[in-house]
């Protein structure tokens, strides 16, 4: 049965759009400290949360203690979650690493800056592998990443979703080019939230760790964790593919770089070049099945990030003994890519 | 046949408890369950742990319990306040754990003067570790990372003290020794009370034995209880 939603049009940036849509998704607690480019995340729950005595607000002390709080918020069971960004990020796995091991659902929403270190406060695509892989785990992780101020909206409703229905930490990875963009978005408020449930004082009595004291004991533990991320991932992997068919050139981006593809992709066809967008809006789990359909009729590929290569080492694990075309790279870290930039790119290697 | 006169909180297939002959946790966690039993809160709270010996304890009771990260468990059990205000939540740590890694959160929320109970164990020393040096450790005392008493010429610290100066007396913060369990267990009651009552935040530190670490026999482990408790003052140290 068709879901009716309700549409309406506003003109926000992105930073207020992720906030309206965790509102919309049923958050009820945010903890978090101040970061750029995530900042505006933070005060604008504050100023919710200041109007309505039933949304839950802590600033922290540090990120550490954000993501911690955010787990007793958690537990006693709130949709609770938080934003960070670099630095910040580095901290959150502490707190990121127990509900990844506990099965906990948490919602975090990291506004990439660039790195290492403090680096800068806007803008890059170098968290790709701190988010999927930032605990000393395996990553059973969640990773979505946005293209546009309405996936912005969309896929932080759908991390609320996903964390709450599969109990693996679910992240939004963004952004300040997103975050702080002002455009015109549609809310929907969906009918249906996936309900949040407590851990404890639920009627049982619950032991709750996530310390072992003999190997096997974990290993079966994590065999467990393993099974139900496989079984998770065909429901929850997406990707956009964008004028693949008779493409020989595949472009691969994710995030805002894919937006900055797909026009780059218009443009080169109006020239007659066939090239294609892939796009994972999933990082974690990876649509590795549609990544190696994507490429079974191309001549070349070409990965484009503002990394270098943390996003392509996901692209060419995946194609590793399943092609044997050509890789072009336009790894560009920590700044941003144009459109111009990856046509410049494919015309110079269709040459 | 009466079996014992174990708290009924306690989780009967966890025990005997995994810690240590002569340890001071078991009786800190005892008098502990004594306390929950009186106050009849075993099914309205919530336990929190941290990483050291404190991590042992995570099955110890037939209580909603959470072993947390070393350091964290004040946060969590603080989100968990937060969302839940109605829970008597309590957490349990080390002085590593309290002092060392987590004192920022510690102290941060005696400042924010959050409604919950942290009962902390100093035994001066590492112990799941083996026994190096902690914040706690007294001068001249000699562990595994202080060989013969060597890098011990800082103060040892004061807790109770330090988090009663920031709150300006509000928080309820006392120092108790497992070498007088009546007094312990009169301070962790206090300590309950404080939160159920809506006080605020509510701290005891609890002087406590190591005898594996410490490297002591019974006559030596109390000796070293003794001198702790001239090292650090038991009593009431502030309350409102």
């Amino acid at each position: 049965m068709a879901v009716k939603v309700k549409a309406k049009k506003y003109l926000l940036t992105g930073n207020e759009i992720i906030v309206q849509a965790a509102l919309d998704a049923g958050a009820e607690m945010f903890c978090g400290y101040p970061i750029t480019p995530t900042t505006e995340i933070l005060t604008g729950w504050a100023e919710k949360a200041a109007k309505d005595k039933n949304l839950l607000f802590l600033q922290t002390e540090d990120e550490t203690s954000a993501g911690f709080t955010v787990i007793g918020g958690v537990l006693a069971g709130k949709k609770a979650w938080t934003a960070t960004a670099g630095p910040g990020n580095i901290l959150m796995q502490d707190p990121m690493s127990m509900a990844e091991a506990m099965r906990l659902p948490t919602v975090c929403y990291i506004g990439q800056r660039g790195g290492p270190s403090t680096g800068t406060v806007i803008y890059s695509q170098q968290e790709v592998t701190l988010t999927r892989f930032g605990g000393n785990g395996e990553g059973m992780r969640i990773v979505y990443s946005p293209s546009t101020l309405q996936e912005l909206y969309d896929l932080t409703i759908k991390a609320f979703e996903a964390a709450w229905k599969y109990r693996f930490p679910t992240f939004v990875l963004g952004d300040g080019y997103l975050g702080k963009t002002l455009g015109d978005v549609d809310f929907h408020k969906k009918p249906k939230n996936y309900a949040s449930y407590p851990f404890v004082q639920n009627g049982e009595i619950n032991n709750l760790r996530n310390t072992f004291s003999i190997e096997e004991e974990l290993y079966d533990n994590l065999k467990d964790h393993f099974k139900d991320f496989t079984e998770m991932s065909k429901d929850v992997s997406e990707c956009e593919e964008f004028m693949l068919k008779d493409a020989q050139t595949v472009v691969f981006a994710h995030g805002v770089v894919g937006s900055a593809t797909k026009m780059a992709v218009r443009e080169l066809r109006e020239e007659g070049y066939r090239v294609g967008l892939f796009r994972p809006i999933t990082l974690s789990p990876f649509p590795s099945k549609e990544t190696i359909r994507a490429v079974k009729r191309a001549k070349r590929i070409v990965i484009a990030e503002s990394s270098y290569g943390q996003f392509g080492r996901i692209v060419r694990e995946v194609l590793y003994g399943v092609t044997d075309i050509p890789v072009h790279r336009l790894y560009r870290p920590a700044v941003g890519i144009m459109p111009e930039d990856i046509v410049e790119k494919v015309k110079n290697i269709s040459k | 046949m009466k079996t014992s006169n174990f708290p009924k909180c306690y989780k009967k297939e966890t025990k005997p408890n995994k810690f240590c002959p002569g340890c001071g946790h078991s009786l800190t966690l005892k008098t502990l369950g004594q306390v929950i039993d009186g106050f009849e809160i075993s099914k309205k709270m919530v336990f929190g742990i941290d990483i050291g010996c404190s991590l042992l304890a995570w099955d110890f009771f037939d209580i909603d319990t959470v072993q947390t990260h070393h350091g964290r468990v004040v946060p969590v059990i603080k989100g968990i306040k937060m969302a839940s205000p109605k829970t008597v939540a309590i957490a349990y740590m080390g002085d590593g754990g309290g002092y060392a890694i987590g004192l920022q959160s510690l102290l941060h929320s005696a400042k924010r003067n959050d409604p919950i109970t942290v009962i902390l164990v100093n035994n001066t020393l590492y112990g799941m570790t083996g026994g190096q040096k902690a914040p706690t450790t007294m001068k001249g005392e000699v562990t595994s990372s202080t060989p013969g008493g060597v890098f011990t010429d800082d103060e040892p610290f004061m807790g109770p003290e330090l988090i009663n100066h920031i709150t300006k007396g509000k928080a309820y913060t006392a120092r108790a020794s497992v070498g007088n369990l009546f007094d312990l267990k009169r301070k962790i009651q206090e300590a309950i009370m404080y939160q159920i009552n809506g006080k605020g935040f509510a701290f005891v530190e609890v002087l406590s034995m190591c005898p594996l670490n410490w490297k002591t026999d019974v006559k030596n482990t109390i000796e070293f209880l003794d001198k702790m408790e001239k090292v650090f003052p038991v009593g009431v140290i502030g309350k409102s």
